[in-house]
């Protein structure tokens, strides 16, 4: 570290006509390529970020009109509505949907929008790689959606247990489809993750060490590396099944010395995980909407931080615990049955901290915070009902029935989906510079919080009946029939609130009122620059000086000086402290990205038909790779003005290093 | 503080700061990382794979003859060689030494091609087939997944030779020819356990 620069701190005027000649030139050099072509070569974050979290919405709404449609063929005993193929189709396509192409992307789609607004950096860390990764997403999940209207999707459940998904009892395409939508999302969610950490770790704002990161950033820099941990786990179960549906390998076939049950356990090490990836990011919206509120910094912060990174690491100690109907040794049960309750200890050290919080501080209840408030009480009874379910016995009795098919929507729509729905309310001034209607809002929640509960509190009882998940319909003379119609009409209202959310959501794009910088008051950076933020996100680097970024703002606050804005310089940090380190080029927009992922996603699906895809795509991919690489106008004057550099100043390096640099 | 002029501001002035840095302090180096340790992960679970299925029959390999180890082990000296030529390129380029990483990352791509011929030959010693029975497809799986890794980065690094040939050589340039000796360490250690795993387990379990 001899060579190790330190910035300079010092005291100069800047006009306001300096800042208008910087903000044109910044606009200048950040901007979002125009046309149709341009359209396909954005790397801005925010820009991604809102294709990615809209995208996510739209596959929402087609996976939630299956479920509208499950609960119409179940409203009443011997229905014929939907048959029983398309019912597996639908419920498959629902579960797959809402887990791989709704919940874990528009996770990440926030982290992708906010979190360099968060920490008071320019953009993302390889933006480009952030541009393929959504292409990737959205093709994969336009492929599901296409098989899903061709009367072709996979019908094997989201989970795709073998020996039904393999070979043998699943001919045809359609779990092949399955596997590569898998496939598909890994790749976009395992780009992104790597983005985060990297754009975490290293592009703060100088002041911001990691022990004043806002939480939702912790809460993004721990699912970023749970999907890390957690995603290649399904990578390759997915790949197995192909490579046993496909070419005849058998992983998963007992008879050649192959086995069933290694699905279950590759598939959960990552579906425990998954879980958590989904709600952690969730925790980190309800803190900062929680802090908002009440204008105060969340209560217990050192303790909230390590309650998110333990849940990170305790929930990959878990998996077994849905497979305790496999008949694995009791032994090993036991000790998941332990960790199972073992989890409940950091989410209900937050939820204290939570109430801690709120206890003295005023809570505003702005439609945002009614979300968080209907959180806490759905969550809590889905959590209560997951720690029943981690008892053994008790697990044997209820599994594959509607108790479990209750207890992970309280969990999942209780811990991410109420949540999430108030990050919106909440964010939206920030993203479009317009403000939600508040009193929409409030009946929005209420039409959500009365019909999620009408809709799958009876499913706890039904479970208890006996009623098993997944089957398309029911005799008469079961006894089901009242508490599945009463479940079937809160489904409606659940549709309602939906339907109302679009509405306020594009009432508000158009007709809302103008939002301001920081309408809720609250303390993240992102509230310090203007709604919707500019291309380049901050006129200056912030510096910051405490927890609460900008609550804890000295009147003479530092700013950051010395980046170049006529090429997208941004400032490196180091991990710990946010010290400058140095100062990185982010690459301009590409259309290669896009291009890449066309011939990706084109391999994948290929490959769903023939293994000679395989060797067909190489050359594609790589033409694309390269050509994503390949250097561009910028990097020779980049290199020019090195040059140029070297020539006027002393070399940094000794000079029997030097000898054959250059001509 | 507030005494301070109106018409100033405090500042953080970065100017004079690198615009170029090797190892942990640049983002080149968190990007390649971060894919280093997802795909170690599927290392992991493909090894822990081949260890569970191991456990499903009596006989390892069920019915078929060891693998032969003339190409495997010609394979690992060579990748095992092949770290000298990685380490001194990546060397040259932290020193912005043109010269020697042009003569380096040649010879580096020279050992990844003759490492990538030697796989051919492995595919054929290996005495099974990957639709034989579970243990085939595990092992098959293991080696093409390894396969793949030293493709890739035998192909990236034949890009890397030719921009280091055509240019343009900015200092930035020069931070992807060290992390790509970086990459290729990564899929050198990993071929040690495979390689053990895949070789000598049959003849040890």
């Amino acid at each position: 570290m001899s060579d190790f620069v330190h910035p300079i701190e010092r005291r100069i005027t800047i006009t306001l006509a300096d800042e208008e000649r910087l903000r044109r030139q910044l606009a200048e050099t950040w901007y979002v390529p125009r046309g149709i072509l341009g359209w396909f070569s954005v790397t801005d974050h925010k820009t991604i970020g809102k294709r990615y979290i809209t995208t996510a919405f739209g596959f929402f709404i087609f996976a939630g009109i299956l479920a509208a449609l499950m609960r119409i063929q179940l409203a009443v005993p011997n229905n014929h509505f939907v048959g029983p193929d398309l019912y597996n189709q639908i419920f498959t396509v629902h579960g797959t949907m809402m887990m791989f192409l709704f919940a874990v992307p528009v996770m990440e789609a926030l982290g992708v929008y906010l979190v360099p607004l968060m920490i008071g950096t320019r953009s993302i860390a390889f933006p480009r790689l952030n541009a393929f990764s959504y292409y990737v997403y959205l093709f994969g999940g336009v492929m599901l959606v296409v098989t899903m209207l061709l009367n072709t999707a996979p019908d094997v459940g989201w989970f795709s247990y073998v020996p039904l998904a393999g070979p043998d009892y699943a001919p045809g395409k359609r779990a092949d489809f399955w596997a590569q939508l898998i496939t598909f999302t890994e790749v976009a969610a395992l780009a992104v993750s790597v983005e985060l950490v990297a754009t975490i770790f290293k592009a703060r704002a100088p002041g911001m060490s990691l022990n004043r990161m806002p939480l939702f950033v912790w809460s993004m820099l721990v699912t970023a590396f749970m999907v890390i941990f957690a995603m290649p786990s399904i990578v390759t179960s997915s790949s197995f099944l192909l490579l046993d549906r496909l070419v005849g390998t058998h992983f998963y076939n007992p008879a050649e010395g192959g086995d069933a049950l290694l699905w279950q356990h590759l598939f959960w090490f990552f579906g425990h995980p998954e879980v958590y990836i989904i709600f952690v990011p969730a925790l980190g919206i309800v803190s900062s909407i929680i802090s908002a509120f009440t204008w105060r910094p969340i209560f217990g912060y050192p303790a909230m931080v390590m309650s998110l990174v333990a849940t990170g690491f305790i929930g990959f100690g878990l998996w077994v615990h849905h497979m305790f109907a496999t008949g694995l040794p009791a032994l090993g049960l036991e000790y998941f049955t332990a960790a199972s309750i073992v989890i409940a200890i950091p989410t209900g050290v937050q939820i204290f901290c939570w109430i801690a919080s709120l206890w003295r501080g005023r809570p505003r209840f702005h439609t945002p915070m009614l979300f968080v408030a209907g959180f806490f009480g759905i969550f809590v009874l889905g959590g209560l009902s997951g720690v029943t379910l981690a008892s053994v016995p008790f697990d044997l009795q209820v599994h594959d029935s509607y108790y479990v098919v209750a207890h992970f929507h309280y969990v999942l729509l209780g811990g991410a989906v109420f949540p999430l729905i108030g990050g919106i309310y909440f964010w939206f001034p920030k993203m479009t510079g317009r403000m939600m209607d508040d009193s929409l809002g409030k009946i929005n929640f209420w039409l959500l919080f009365i019909g999620f509960n009408v809709t799958f509190f009876p499913m706890h009882i039904l479970g208890f009946e006996g009623m098993p998940r997944r089957v398309y319909t029911y005799p008469d003379n079961m006894g089901w029939a009242t508490l599945n119609l009463i479940s079937s009409l809160g489904a409606l209202l659940l549709v309602l609130g939906g339907a109302l959310f679009v509405y306020n959501v594009v009432r508000s794009y158009v007709w809302g009122l103008a939002a301001g910088d920081n309408p809720w008051g609250a303390e993240t950076l992102e509230w310090s620059t203007s709604s919707p933020p500019p291309v380049y996100n901050f006129l200056h680097q912030p510096v910051v000086e405490g927890r609460c970024a900008l609550w804890d703002r000295s009147a003479d606050a530092p700013v950051v000086t010395g980046i170049r804005s006529d090429i997208r310089e941004v400032l490196i940090t180091d991990v710990m402290d946010a010290e400058p380190v140095t100062v990185a080029e982010y690459p301009e927009p590409s259309i290669w990205p896009f291009l890449c992922a066309v011939v990706t996603s084109g391999f994948f699906i290929g490959s769903i038909f023939t293994p000679w895809a395989v060797p067909v795509f190489v050359a594609p991919i790589s033409i694309t790779l390269i050509g994503w690489f390949w250097p561009k106008q910028r990097d020779r004057e980049r290199a020019m003005e090195e040059q140029a550099e070297e020539g006027q100043t002393p070399p940094a390096r000794p000079l029997k290093e030097m000898r054959e640099v250059r001509a | 503080m507030n005494a301070q002029p109106q018409d100033t501001r405090r500042v953080l002035d970065v100017a004079a700061l690198p615009r170029h840095a090797f190892g942990h302090q640049g983002l080149i180096w968190w990007g390649t990382t971060g894919f280093m340790v997802i795909e170690g992960s599927m290392f992991v679970i493909v090894l822990i794979v081949y260890f569970y299925l191991r456990l499903q029959v009596r006989d390892w390999p069920p019915s078929l003859p060891d693998p032969g180890l003339f190409y495997g082990t010609a394979n690992l000296v060579t990748v095992l060689v092949s770290v000298l030529p990685a380490y001194i390129a990546k060397q040259k380029a932290e020193a912005f030494d043109l010269a020697g990483v042009r003569l380096w990352l040649g010879v580096l791509v020279l050992f990844g091609l003759v490492a990538v011929g030697l796989r051919f030959f492995e595919y054929f010693t290996l005495n099974c087939r990957w639709d034989d029975n579970a243990y085939g497809s595990i092992v098959w799986t293991l080696l093409s997944l390894h396969t793949l890794h030293v493709a890739t980065d035998v192909g990236d690094s034949i890009v890397l030779l030719t921009l280091a040939f055509v240019g343009p050589n900015s200092k930035k340039r020069f931070v992807d020819y060290s992390e790509n000796s970086l990459y290729w360490y990564f899929i050198v250690a990993w071929w040690i356990p495979i390689y053990l795993t895949i070789y000598f387990m049959p003849r040890w379990l």
